[in-house]
């Protein structure tokens, strides 16, 4: 899969080309805006940033009392922090009295690697799945995470759109519509479902394609919207493929796996299925890429999951 | 006594009857706080304020937010009076299905914001005041702190970014009744010296008697205090002030009245509107 941009470069390109024509468009941002891949976007639109600097708190409690007064808000900071420092603000603030911030977590999961788990985000779709009034959107792909940020631009409720900073290849059809609140099928199967969410998509469709060779038909879904979750495709795909893998660069509590679990379970459906994620243990040091080999996060490893998955049939 | 004062002090003792109302028929409430901040309520409603039911949604309206949720009695006292919403509701604060419940929500007409953790006002407040600014409207900011929620750190992040960014149309009151529900403010966690923090901080700073109805008006009327910095009312008020055995005491953080205690209420409250009415 050739590479293209980080969906982090995206984010920022469209953010950028709303901007200009809105001047209601507003980022607040923890001096975090090179991170952010923002620093154009300051420069051209000054007067549309507020800066807080390393002040997470505070990003979120402003941006909702700018929400409140009809401005169009995106609080853009390293998710790592703005989901825990100020998750009682995303609670209160933004989520309980109703004001339609969009955070942005921006190098979510393992993108900061060897920088340590004070810098990983593998906490946060757990926590922001409990709290009321907040969608969870994890794009996959320069086309989801474009798609995502117009939706949320558009969008009169709060939302969290997860961001990772790694290039990504193209994974999403062209033909395929994008709407918030559903999951893309990007590659079509009859013997096994990946579910997969943000970088590990790319991962989840090299699995299958590996498969495929070995005369072994996947199915892929881009689970974007990670809440609420698009029910129906993952009890179709269960049902039309008799197994499920989920797969994600989150914790294995209370991520993407957990709720299609409970998705399953609750509609009956007693498919072979495992959850690939992040264990509960201090984790091993490393780049991205090394961190997700190491737990399984692999064309290899995923492959021969749903080997064994499918073992018996 | 001029007839406005009159008419103000007059309804501060009924907002104080109210509140023991709401309290004991919801059998919990924070009548300490709710008597410390009345005054101030009563003149930023009556006086102050450019709100009503009518233009609740007017772009140009000023915003209060009341950070000090917990305190929210005499918030529904205020807004009843107001004819935010009918005063008979006030019987059902707290009970099942209400809207009235015990801390601020945006569900009852009038609230801007919903707060009862407390440390989050002051940021909300700044984001309005920014928008304000930004969109070239003349509204006020306006947002009531208690001084025990000042051990939040996140009120220090929104006041430095409030002076940073010169928010004239922001004006912070600080109720400064000494107390927190685990003693004096100074043995909790020392504010002291707390004028002197604040204009560190860059705001202009006014010290006021919070019980003073005029002096109240007169300085929230004169805000912004200085132009380009953000306006300090340190407001100097006495928790569970009017009704006596209530003054000062820790206790009543939260306490709700017996019966005997609030036939007594009654008496002193009584004493006092006539006391006014003589006058």
């Amino acid at each position: 899969m050739a590479m293209g941009k980080p969906n982090l470069d995206i984010f920022a390109e469209t953010l950028l080309s709303l901007a200009r024509s809105d001047r209601d468009v507003l980022v607040v941002t923890s001096d975090s805006r090179g991170s952010g891949r923002l620093s154009g976007y300051a420069q051209e639109l000054p007067e549309q940033i507020i800066e807080t600097g390393i002040a997470e708190q505070n990003v979120i409690g402003i941006s909702a009392g700018l929400a409140s007064a009809g401005k169009k808000v995106f609080a853009v900071s390293p998710a790592c922090f703005i989901t825990a420092r100020a998750l009682e603000q995303i609670k209160n603030d933004v989520c309980y009295s109703d004001h339609p911030v969009r955070v942005v977590g921006i190098s979510a999961g393992v993108s900061y690697g060897a920088l340590g788990a004070t810098h990983h985000s593998l906490h946060d779709i757990a926590a922001l799945r409990a709290i009321h009034n907040i969608m969870i959107v994890v794009p996959a792909d320069s086309l989801e995470t474009r798609e995502a940020i117009l939706a949320a631009y558009a969008a009169p409720y709060p939302l969290y759109i997860r961001l990772g900073k790694a290039p990504m290849p193209d994974v999403y059809p062209a033909s395929e519509p994008f709407r918030l609140g559903t999951c893309a099928r990007i590659r079509d199967g009859h013997d096994v479902t990946y579910v997969a969410c943000g970088e590990t998509v790319p991962v989840a469709l090299g699995a299958a394609e590996a498969l495929a060779a070995q005369g072994v038909s996947c199915r892929v879904l881009s689970m974007h919207t990670v809440k609420p979750l698009d029910e129906q495709a993952l009890v179709s795909a269960a049902r039309e493929t008799g197994a499920v893998i989920s797969v994600e660069e989150h914790s294995a509590h209370g991520g993407l796996g957990e709720a299609c679990a409970t998705v399953l379970l609750r509609h009956g459906l007693h498919v072979p299925f495992d959850l690939v994620a992040i264990p509960d243990e201090h984790l091993v040091s490393g780049s991205q890429n090394e961190v997700f080999r190491h737990y399984g996060l692999s064309v290899e490893s995923l492959a021969a999951t749903a080997m064994r998955l499918i073992g018996g049939r | 006594m001029e007839t406005s004062e009159r008419t103000l002090r007059l309804k501060s003792v009924s907002y104080r009857e109210a509140i023991l109302r709401i309290i004991s028929q919801a059998g919990a409430g924070h009548t300490g706080g709710d008597l410390s901040a009345i005054d101030i309520l009563n003149v930023l409603y009556n006086r102050i304020l450019n709100v009503s039911p009518q233009t609740a949604s007017d772009p140009d309206r000023d915003r209060f937010v009341q950070s000090k949720g917990h305190c929210v009695e005499a918030l529904y006292a205020v807004l009843a009076d107001r004819g935010f919403f009918p005063s008979a509701e006030l019987d059902t604060v707290c009970r099942y299905g209400s809207r009235l419940i015990g801390h601020p929500t945006r569900a009852v007409p009038g609230i801007e914001h919903n707060t009862g953790a407390l440390g989050h006002g002051l940021a909300v407040a700044v984001g309005m005041a920014l928008a304000g600014r930004l969109d070239g409207r003349s509204y006020r900011v306006f947002t009531l702190l208690g001084d025990g929620e000042l051990d939040e750190g996140s009120n220090w992040e929104a006041s430095m970014a409030a002076a940073h960014y010169g928010l004239d149309n922001l004006i912070v009151i600080v109720d400064r009744n000494g107390l927190q529900i685990t003693g004096p403010t100074e043995q909790v966690n020392a504010l002291e010296p707390l004028a002197d923090k604040f204009r560190s901080f860059g705001y202009a700073l006014r010290q006021v008697d919070g019980h003073d109805i005029p002096a109240l008006v007169e300085a929230l009327a004169s805000a912004p205090f200085e132009r380009g910095k953000p306006s300090l009312l340190l407001a100097h008020t006495v928790k569970g002030k009017g009704i006596s055995f209530a003054e000062n005491q820790a206790g009543w953080h939260h306490r709700v009245p017996s019966a005997a205690e609030l036939e007594r209420a009654w008496a002193e409250l009584a004493a006092q509107r006539a006391a006014l009415e003589g006058s």
